[in-house]
């Protein structure tokens, strides 16, 4: 957790790669899950932000 | 000694234009190849996803190209994400998504491992089993319909046959709980040779010798297929998955020829509700912003998914 943070912090690739991809598959069960409109609702905004910050982050520093 | 067809295409081309093509180097040459490519690309597929985002934003319908164009900001997006309509076509499309991944990866991995071993008749029954694959969806679409008829169709009778439920009693496209399922079995059906196909290429290209060393080692079979098949098979698997979640996820022509959507839209699946919103209502804006949503999630999901299939491939 400790090195999670730090390269997070200094902007490592790895992390930021997996936060990326975490707010992806979040966005997308948000999208299709069949529990909560809200969570329908705000879906694409957690997906697109995930994207996004995958192709930025996918052009940091190992 | 005859002339080769370079030669003579060498002495056919205009003096002027050769003195040109020698003074360029490798890369320049490379670009000459490129371009025509990167034109058509920034053609046929970035220009029109600009100009789809750009529709989104406004009330444009193609059906009315002389009307004023406004722009609505993010009210075409915002009405999406509040429909209930859109979330239940999200859910159904969710629901074929995943169950006809699962079973085709589970039964195309189990038919390759089954046709991977030596037998007489291997190459026939190969033919026979990838023969669905090779069939237009539409005419798949609509064999599957007389199958699935309760009077005549085979389907009914196979049912009754294992389970002794009557052929006659349920109607697989006509009932909402079972129409969601006639897709699925239509898809898995037609599809499952191709991820057959790829896993077949899968296991074919492991070595013999691995497992000679393992049977060496003692080694059970259970501890083989685990440790070294699967493994090895992996990410020919996982592109598989990708190859059918994308085109799944934009499944239209089947569904259309078996359900039609119906009954009332629990097989709406989203490419067929984006197409009668477009097409049907003439919504382009609309429509565009449905395209986008699609788009982004389909985009974020294959963009994780390449990233852990290199991965597997580093192992």
């Amino acid at each position: 957790m400790k090195g999670f943070l730090s390269g997070l912090l200094r902007l490592r690739r790895g992390p930021w790669e997996l936060l990326a991809s975490c707010l992806i598959g979040l966005g997308v069960f948000m999208l299709m899950q069949p529990f909560v409109l809200w969570a329908f609702t705000w879906s694409f905004l957690v997906t697109l932000t995930g994207t996004v910050m995958f192709i930025i982050t996918s052009h940091f520093p190992e | 000694m005859a002339d080769s067809a370079i030669d003579r295409l060498a002495r056919a081309t205009p003096s002027s234009l050769a003195r040109r093509v020698r003074g360029l180097s490798d890369r320049a040459i490379a670009w000459v190849f490129v371009t025509p490519t990167i034109l058509l690309l920034l053609a046929i597929n970035i220009f029109p996803l600009i100009w789809t985002v750009r529709l989104s934003f406004t009330n444009f319908a193609a059906n009315k190209p002389n009307a004023e164009v406004k722009w609505v900001g993010l009210r075409n997006y915002t009405r999406i994400l509040t429909d209930p309509d859109i979330w239940q076509t999200m859910q159904a499309t969710a629901h074929f998504l995943f169950w006809t991944l699962l079973f085709q990866v589970v039964i195309g991995f189990s038919l390759a491992w089954l046709i991977n071993r030596k037998f007489r008749g291997n190459d026939l029954l190969t033919t026979l089993i990838v023969l669905p694959m090779m069939l237009s969806p539409a005419v798949v679409g609509n064999f599957w319909t007389f199958l699935y008829e309760p009077q005549i169709g085979l389907f009914n009778y196979a049912v009754e046959f294992f389970t002794g439920i009557p052929a006659s009693s349920f109607s697989m496209l006509g009932s909402v709980t079972l129409a969601p399922w006639s897709i699925v079995i239509a898809d898995t059906w037609m599809w499952t040779p191709f991820v057959m196909l790829i896993c077949l290429a899968g296991l074919r290209s492991i070595p013999d010798y691995i497992y000679e060393a393992a049977e060496v080692d003692r080694a059970s079979k259970w501890r083989q297929f685990w440790t070294m098949t699967v493994p090895m098979v992996l990410p020919f698997l996982m592109l598989a998955v990708l190859f059918r979640g994308i085109e799944n996820f934009k499944m239209f022509d089947l569904v259309v020829q078996l359900t039609g959507g119906g009954p009332g839209s629990t097989t709406l699946l989203t490419s067929i509700e984006l197409k009668r919103e477009a097409f049907e209502k003439w919504r382009t804006g609309y429509s565009s912003a449905y395209a986008i949503i699609l788009f982004v999630t389909v985009f974020g999901l294959a963009s994780i998914y390449v990233k852990a299939l290199n991965k597997v491939k580093e192992r």
